[in-house]
């Protein structure tokens, strides 16, 4: 018996568009939150990617900054002469440089585990596919073992085993989602595999590697990748989510997540600061992506139908 | 049915117009943890001890600079060096009205070797010692030790006496190979948070009990010592805490333990509201791996573990500066330090050599050692057992990381840095010692000598430092009965430690108690929040 | 019973793996003889297996060991703070239902009206707010800034049948409001897009078509065709999101200090409480057969099309 599991929102469909309206990239594009988001998600990345450089600050060098500039309100300017715009943390750090820092080990997590889970989920979803019966029935039985448990559980007790790090992250959010791509894999793949050019194929005696991924895979990976784009929002989601249960990235390598944490306490002493604004920007990020994603999807469908 | 709906609702939503609110005779508690048993022999654990505190009473007590004074027992003295005799108080009854005598003290002896679902042998330890217990009479209790224990007393005043009439018994004696003449079933757990065995001699009795709800404790009317202001008491447990003095704030509370000490400042000058800071037993310290030659978790340019060299020791000590993280992490609530104990304890340095703030000297001291680039070194901590432990983590290494020592903060759960430390996993972390009994010895035979099962010391030296003369001296000191002597022989091992600082020390935590104006609250260096000691005033 | 088994097998090796409850519940004056006593005691000086052997056979009567922490039966203490999860979860799903059906039943009727964007896209911010974050700004906005409503605990509450319910008291639903709010909002959205996507569909169904032609009261087609059709998959996701929730409410519970299974596991596992820990994740498993087991009930008796043998793949 397949267990439930907390259902995704981002996995049901979005509105069935009317037949007559065709897949159309430039269509999409016109959509003006379509466009926001687009121009959000392309700051982020630049802004997570290349202004670390010019940050103020660097906040993994614990010599750059002062324990006795700590608790700063924003705006207020540090025993160095620099104003802080966005406030300092508990142990000194210029927010906006945490920020822009933290963005990229966000934006590193879920690029790098998504990624990976995606060649193991494909892989394991186009092998499940091409083989069917047993082989098929003893993935989708591990499959549907992991999903079964809760992902924040399963992530909560391994890195408690394995300890703390960006790497460490990207292993247990892997662990928890490649089970979902292989899922969808399998699924479109199996849909490809009933087709007559694949039967062609294995009748002239192509290898099997060779119609897994030279046949299946281009013609059945677009929702996936779709779907991928989602869980880059879900992996920063459950990165931040574990890095405020206390077993994510290192204290000395705050991400978004962690920096809204470590703001917690703060908060209840009306220090909003430290937890605010990394939280705004994790927001807009996660938004930006999933908005993305949901046209994207919007798109997929509609050209199906 | 219609009518029956109603009739259920009116009665539902009756409580709500229930008047609620502290009349003047209560007092309520707002706790940061909760004990978990009112049995005072489950588990030693804080909240634990405190409760038990209010419940119960023991032969001796402490007093709130963790002073042996007389509590059951009026008066002790101890002949030679094993055998001791304890004076019991006279008139005394149990909260049910049974008075208290000397059979009680044998039958909670026996107790506490008879108790199965203890979390450890904590309690019923100290009765291995015990050759024979004797009772000349109905007030007096003689106990002859196999070795010399000094901190006899101590251990006697962590021992909640309880009484013989929870259980079904015939003679009762010390003879632990036959029951002690308990006929009935020994006191269960379940037994003791129903309430049911839960009878002592304290300023309290228990009401209720809850798990994750709070304890409800009325004034025990037949307690032998000045009666508290209180008729009813309710300790509640509110793990956080920003609303825990939110709810005092708001008058929900009467008052509470362990408010944030940013929050406090708020209360400062406030008529409405008093605040009691006071620094507590329990030391902050680094702890470093002395012994091995070479570890993954430091780096250094010639291979080898820096942290055998004094020198290097002695720098790091020199590179933090205590008063800015007590300032600036601690916000005032705690003291630097420079030795393990407080200077009010017992066998506490009266005048330590202070340790200052001096990066200049430890860069030096570094580049003597043969390390002018510094090293880099892992630093465990937890972030979830001390006061802002993993921001005081961070902030040592921020000062670390300006003489040159990169040090990576590693900050996890209790548990796993427990377990871990247990392994000596670590060559650089941060711990926290509370010296309950015995003052100035616990934290030096537990951290300092040279780890020996048999005789249970350096059990905490997960470094492996180990010093023939120390070890000498510390060991004397905990066989010696007389007490002026002993202090002087833990004088003189601190100082030895102090010395060659295999730990360092960097503060005291403060414990701090916020309550509402009309209560006046003595804190205690033991952290308890004892209902009794809130007195009313006007 | 093989995934029960199985996922035994797994959390007890996981929590065994992280490290050694011994270290963490004994006084650290404790002598070497007393350790080793309370090694014996929690039965942890057997070798893994032995230890996993014991718990198998204690299980299979219904004993899923004592709490190392509180000395009491694991399940005795989860079945204790049930009712608190059960109630932030009860009023999570009514008001996302509540407010969430409404809403898409009106993107779905009218997907191209400019409202229903927005509630689209309002519906992507619900669920794109980090759920620990939204509570810290929910405290922050809703008691550190304004005083209406205090932080965080369950407030005063009153026995039914011996349960204890909050949202009785004034003070209880003080409390209530914000966890309830956190809960709410990601499942309202989850309401939304599925209804929305239900009845935009089903508009477009020969049956809907057909009563249209017939000329029934728009009214009534929502109400008899339209609703009855998707009133199915909300049913499932609401039943099957009220197992997920409860399961794992533990991040709100955290923020508000939500005295509820979601809180004890979070602190079991922080210290190392094997028992309860093992036990919990065996009651929420046995928890989701039976309601999926309800679920497939309820579809049965709603769409006599569906039978129970043949499931979707």
């Amino acid at each position: 018996m397949t267990k439930p599991r907390p259902i995704d929102p981002t996995l049901v469909p979005p509105l069935v568009e009317t037949p007559q309206r065709r897949f159309n990239l430039r269509r999409i594009k016109r959509r003006p939150n379509m466009k926001t988001a687009l121009i959000a998600l392309v700051v982020i990345l630049a802004a997570g990617l290349l202004l670390p450089f010019a940050a103020p600050q660097n906040p993994y060098d614990l010599s750059t900054f002062s324990v006795m500039d700590n608790r700063l309100p924003p705006g207020e300017r540090s025993l160095d002469g620099l104003t802080v715009w966005l406030g300092t943390d508990s142990q000194g750090r210029d927010m906006v440089s945490a920020i822009l820092y933290g963005m990229r080990v966000s934006l590193l997590v879920g690029l790098a585990a998504t990624s990976l889970a995606l060649s193991i989920g494909v892989t394991v979803g186009l092998l499940a596919a091409m083989f069917g019966g047993r082989i098929d029935a003893l993935l989708m039985r591990l499959v549907d073992f992991i999903l079964g448990f809760p992902s924040i559980l399963v992530a909560l007790v391994l890195l408690a085993v394995i300890g703390r790090g960006v790497d460490k992250v990207i292993i247990a959010i892997v662990v928890v989602q490649w089970a979902t791509y292989a899922r969808i894999m399998r699924a479109a793949a199996m849909v490809e595999r009933r087709k007559e050019y694949v039967e062609a194929a294995e009748n002239l005696g192509y290898p099997s590697w060779r119609i897994m991924f030279r046949h299946l895979l281009p013609n059945s990976i677009g929702s996936v990748l779709v779907v991928a784009t989602i869980y880059v929002a879900h992996a920063i989601t459950l990165e931040a989510t574990l890095s405020f249960l206390g077993v994510g990235v290192p204290v000395t390598q705050p991400s978004l997540g962690l920096l809204v944490a470590s703001g917690f306490e703060f908060l209840m002493s009306g220090e909003y600061w430290i937890s605010l604004f990394p939280g705004l920007a994790l927001l807009v990020l996660i938004f930006s992506l999933n908005l993305v994603g949901d046209r994207l999807r919007e798109a997929l469908d509609s050209r199906r139908s | 049915m219609r009518t029956n709906f109603l009739h259920v609702l009116s009665f539902l939503t009756l409580p709500i117009l229930l008047p609620v609110g502290a009349s003047a005779a209560t007092l309520t508690v707002g706790l940061a943890s909760e004990p978990t048993s009112t049995d005072p022999h489950y588990h030693s654990f804080t909240p634990n001890n405190g409760l038990a505190r209010s419940l119960y009473g023991a032969l001796v007590t402490t007093d709130a600079n963790q002073k042996t004074v007389p509590d059951l027992a009026t008066a002790w003295s101890v002949e030679g060096d094993n055998v001791w005799t304890f004076n019991l108080r006279k008139g005394v009854k149990f909260s049910n009205g049974v008075p208290f005598t000397a059979k009680d003290v044998i039958f909670t002896f026996c107790r506490v070797r008879n108790n199965p679902q203890a979390i450890s042998d904590y309690f019923g330890n100290p009765v291995t010692n015990f050759v024979k217990v004797e009772t000349p009479d109905d007030h007096t209790v003689r106990i002859t030790t196999k070795v010399p224990e000094p901190l006899l007393p101590e251990r006697m005043a962590e021992m909640a006496i309880l009484s013989a009439g929870i259980v079904k018994h015939g003679e009762i004696a010390f003879d632990l190979a036959n029951g002690c003449g308990v006929t009935g079933e020994w006191p269960t757990l379940a037994r003791f948070n129903s309430g049911e065995d839960a009878i002592g001699t304290g300023p309290f009795k228990l009401t209720k009990y809850t798990k994750g709800a709070g304890v409800e404790l009325a004034r025990n009317e037949n307690y032998w010592g000045e009666k508290p202001a209180w008729e009813k008491v309710t300790l509640l447990p509110i793990p956080n805490a920003g609303p825990r003095l939110a709810g005092l704030l708001a008058g929900n509370y009467d008052l509470v333990e362990n408010p944030a000490a940013r929050d406090v400042k708020q209360l400062e000058g406030d008529p409405r509201f008093g605040v009691t800071i006071r620094p507590s037993n329990r030391v902050i310290f680094l702890q470093m791996d002395v012994s091995k030659d070479q570890s993954p978790s430091v780096v250094t340019q010639n291979g080898t573990n820096p942290f055998k060299d004094e020198r290097v020791r002695r720098a790091i000590s020199m590179a933090i500066d205590r008063d800015t993280i007590v300032k600036r992490i601690m916000d005032g609530a705690a003291a630097p330090a420079s030795q393990f104990v407080p200077e009010t304890m017992f066998g506490a340095q009266p005048n330590p050599e202070p340790l200052i703030y001096d990066p200049e000297g430890a860069k030096k001291l570094l580049a003597e050692a043969g390390y002018p680039n510094g090293f880099k070194v892992t630093f465990a901590a937890t972030n979830d057992r001390y006061i802002n432990d993993s921001q005081v983590a961070q902030a040592i290494a921020q000062y670390l990381s300006r003489v040159g020592i990169q040090a990576d903060v590693d900050a996890m759960t209790a548990s796993i840095f427990f377990t871990r430390r247990s392994k000596s996993e670590f060559v650089l972390s941060m711990g926290g010692w509370g010296s309950t009994t015995g003052g100035a010895s616990s934290f030096l035979q537990q951290f300092v000598a040279t780890l020996d099962k048999d005789r249970g010391v350096g059990r905490s030296n997960y470094g492996g430092w180990s010093d023939p003369a120390f070890d000498a001296v510390i060991l004397k000191a905990i066989a010696t009965v007389d007490e002026t002597k002993r202090a002087e022989l833990l004088r003189e091992a601190g100082k030895l430690a102090l010395q060659k600082l295999p730990d360092i020390p960097i503060h005291f935590e403060s414990t701090i108690w916020a309550f509402r104006k009309g209560i006046q609250f003595e804190g205690r260096m033991d952290q308890y929040t004892l209902p009794a000691l809130a007195k009313a005033v006007k | 019973m093989a995934v029960l088994l199985a996922v035994s097998l797994v959390v007890f090796l996981a929590v065994f793996a992280v490290g050694d409850p011994v270290e963490l519940l004994i006084n650290p004056e404790a002598t070497q003889h007393e350790r080793e006593m309370m090694v014996r005691a929690l039965g942890l000086d057997r070798p893994v297996w032995m230890q996993y052997l014991t718990f198998l056979g204690n299980a299979m009567q219904g004993d899923l060991g004592i709490s190392f922490v509180h000395g009491e039966p694991a399940l005795q203490i989860i079945i204790e703070r049930m009712p608190a999860t059960f109630e932030l979860v009860f009023f999570a799903l009514l008001i996302a239902s509540l407010v969430g059906i409404p809403l898409g039943l009106y993107v779905g009727l009218n997907s191209d009206a400019s409202l229903s964007r927005a509630i689209m896209t309002g519906s992507i911010l619900g669920y794109s707010i980090p759920n620990f974050w939204k509570g810290m700004m929910l405290i922050l906005l809703l008691s550190v800034w304004l005083h209406w409503l205090p932080t965080s605990g369950r407030g005063e509450t009153v026995d039914i049948l011996g349960i204890p319910v909050s949202f009785l008291t004034w003070d209880g639903v003080r409390h209530l409001v914000m966890p309830v709010l956190n809960l709410a909002i990601p499942n309202t959205a989850l309401m939304i897009r599925l209804t929305a996507s239900g009845a935009a569909e089903a508009r477009t169904q020969d049956y809907v078509k057909f009563a249209r032609a017939k000329g029934v009261r728009p009214q009534r087609i929502v109400r008899r065709h339209i609703l009855r059709n998707i009133l199915i998959p909300v049913i499932t996701v609401l039943g099957i999101e009220f197992g997920a929730l409860i399961a794992f409410s533990t991040i709100t519970e955290t923020v508000f200090a939500w005295p509820g299974m979601g809180k004890l596991l979070i602190t079991s596992i922080y210290r190392l409480d094997r028992p309860v820990v093992v036990s919990y994740v065996m009651l929420i498993t046995f928890l989701f057969v039976l309601i999926n087991l309800i679920v497939d009930l309820i579809y049965a008796a709603l769409d006599p099309r569906v039978k129970l043998m043949d499931r979707a793949p």
